[in-house]
């Protein structure tokens, strides 16, 4: 058996503790371990994307019980990626709430970072769906203290909402599972894709019914309408780092509906087919919609960058919802770059908030506003996906495989629509923040026209702003990397879809034939 | 015995999701702990009901026996809730206690961010 893929939930869950019991008094050390961790996690992934380039399904059976008996996980093609994608995130991430001092301001930082990266890369590695509501809770679970951490009346109460709202999703998700257990009698996925595909046809009144309770608890996760309302209020009132490692766990929503409406239900099966696509479809355009104009509307800078998430998995929803190779090979594309661009928005909209608050009104300029200024237009241009960078490969991957669909107009003027809001909300956030800042009489008017803002509350000082910068730079350069890159990286992700459409292989490698 | 069974969990998750449409969070986190009670209620029908069987083969001779995976699924489904309410309650407590109230949604104003 290859240790190497249980590698990446080990090294964090062991890490954490130790952070937690060991060095609690010593941030110093919490940051290097904590470093050190993420690149160890860096190396695991780029291991574990070697190996998977091969095209060879490998599994690992947890206490050697073969499956489906005991739990597997598997290392196929999409989980090296999204592992990849996790580590490569994790690394600016825990770096820039070093520099910018995010770690000093509450209690176990780098702990809870460390048990979320370990629920993020588990759920992405599992091959049980039991073991999926298992790791999706201690991604959760970690990620309320990472929401919470710094405290504050309004974080808190926000902080309320966001766990109520993910608890209602876990018992949804019980009840999912127990439905299909009930019906089919295992939580193996892969011996869930046979004992589906064998069910009759008029049996399957109750398998439709879990198939879309599982639909709807990962459309929670994934922030699709209407079951986004969580989003802007948490990640606009999290810590705006915390919110940029966020930007993996809603692709957590859309790895799960990839991996179990093409592998469990997928487009061969009779008793679903089209159910998922169908409803999936129109709500990713509306998705993307929303978040456009949310865009457009936002009055404070995180919020702006929430629904700047919500826009980008709109547009990658719309993409996974066709369930053609094509289509999947261009989401995967959009995947990640829809990661860097959402987490460099949050970044940049953390510099802005630290310096001068959130609002988006002409307020004195900032310190380093032209830097900070520069940065932001970039991490625009990526996520209205604008050429030069890879948004716009992205989209037009997405809009390049929906050609062939029957309703592509509706799709097309979709995306461009969404594009072109887009691009109007980030351009007037921009200028009103970085521009007219820099107009004396416009600022004057202003001041006079509305209640003199609070100043903000004196920011903790940043211990190294150039390590803030260079985490950021960093996520600039994966974003030109991918743009660069976008034939090896398309090339890459073609692989991964034609291993996703062809299910049989995964099954096989699962249950070594005893099934066949 | 299913239809006593079946209608316990209903009425259990009417009342959780009732309790969950509140303002204050005291009725939400009720809300939350009754609709865990009902589905782990449902969890551990997904195995069929059975009476004095019990949850293992005998290799001697057949007997009755009641699928055990459920039971297990419910046992961890039960700690998982069961830590997440805790948590629910911490944060919701300091919430209160840094803003006096205890109301679950943010003022219009604070959730735009505008007192940032």
């Amino acid at each position: 058996m290859n240790h190497w893929i249980i590698a990446p939930i080990v090294l964090p869950a062991i890490l954490a503790p130790f952070i937690i019991m060991v060095l609690r008094h010593h941030l110093d050390l919490q940051r290097v371990f904590s470093v050190a961790g993420s690149v160890g996690l860096l190396a695991i992934a780029a291991t574990l994307l070697a190996q998977a380039s091969t095209g060879e399904i490998q599994t690992y059976e947890l206490g050697n019980w073969p499956a489906p008996f005991g739990i597997v996980l598997v290392l196929d093609r999409l989980s090296a990626l999204m592992v990849g994608l996790t580590a490569m995130l994790a690394l600016p991430v825990v770096l820039y709430a070093i520099g910018s001092g995010w770690d000093t301001r509450g209690q176990h930082f780098h702990a809870l970072f460390q048990f979320q990266l370990m629920g993020v890369t588990g759920a992405f590695l599992t091959g049980d769906a039991f073991n999926l509501f298992v790791f999706f809770e201690v991604l959760l679970i970690a990620s309320y203290g990472l929401m919470t951490h710094g405290g504050g009346a309004v974080r808190l109460k926000a902080g309320v909402q966001y766990v109520t709202f993910n608890l209602l999703g876990s018992t949804l998700f019980l009840f999912a599972l127990g439905t299909l257990y009930a019906v089919t009698g295992t939580l193996n996925m892969a011996d869930l894709a046979v004992r589906v595909a064998e069910i009759p046809p008029e049996d399957t009144a109750l398998l439709r019914v879990g198939a879309v309770l599982l639909l709807l608890v990962f459309a929670i996760k994934a922030a699709v309408l209407p079951l986004h309302f969580w989003l802007p209020a948490s990640y606009a009132n999290a810590p705006l780092p915390v919110a940029a490692l966020f930007a993996i766990m809603t692709k957590v929503g859309a790895y799960s509906i990839l991996r179990v409406y093409t592998l469990i239900f997928g487009p061969n099966v009779d008793a679903t087919e089209g159910l998922v696509g169908d409803w999936l479809l129109p709500a990713a355009m509306l998705t993307l919609a929303v978040g456009a104009i949310g865009i457009l509307g936002a009055r404070q800078i995180g919020r702006l960058a929430a629904f700047g998430a919500i826009a980008s998995m709109g547009t990658l929803l719309i993409a996974v919802s066709l369930f053609t190779p094509d289509a999947t090979a261009a989401a995967l594309y959009y995947t990640a770059h829809s990661t860097f661009a959402a987490a460099l928005l949050f970044l940049i909209a953390d510099m802005v908030m630290e310096r001068r608050g959130g609002a988006i009104i002409p307020q004195s300029p900032m310190a380093q506003t032209g830097l900070i200024a520069s940065i932001f237009f970039v991490s625009a241009i990526a996520m209205a996906g604008m050429p030069p960078l890879s948004g716009f490969v992205g989209k037009l991957l997405v809009m390049d495989a929906a050609r062939h669909v029957e309703n592509y107009a509706t799709i097309w003027a979709v995306i461009l629509g969404g594009s072109f809001v887009t691009i109007v909300g980030l351009a007037r956030a921009g200028s009103l923040i970085f521009w007219k800042s820099h107009d004396p009489a416009y600022v004057q008017a202003e001041v006079v026209d509305e209640e003199p803002e609070e100043a903000p509350a004196p920011a903790a000082p940043e211990p190294y702003p150039g390590l803030a910068f260079a985490s950021v730079f960093v996520l600039v350069a994966g974003l030109a990397a991918l743009t660069i890159f976008a034939g090896p990286a398309t090339k890459y992700t073609g692989g991964i879809a034609a291993q996703l459409f062809a299910p049989q292989d995964y099954i096989t490698a699962v249950l070594k034939g005893e099934k066949e | 015995m299913e239809a006593l069974f079946a209608s316990a969990v209903g009425v259990l998750t009417a009342a959780g999701i009732f309790l969950i449409l509140r303002r204050r969070t005291f009725p939400v986190i009720l809300g939350l702990s009754l609709l865990t009670y009902a589905v782990n209620a449902f969890l551990f029908a997904t195995g069929r009901l059975a009476l004095n069987a019990p949850p293992v083969l005998n290799k001697y001779k057949e007997v009755a026996y009641t699928d055990p995976l459920p039971q297990a699924l419910v046992l961890t489904a039960i700690v998982i809730s069961f830590g997440m309410t805790a948590v629910i309650v911490m944060i919701a407590l300091s919430a209160y206690l840094s803003s006096k109230t205890d109301h679950i949604d943010l003022p219009l104003a604070e959730e735009a961010g505008e007192d940032e």
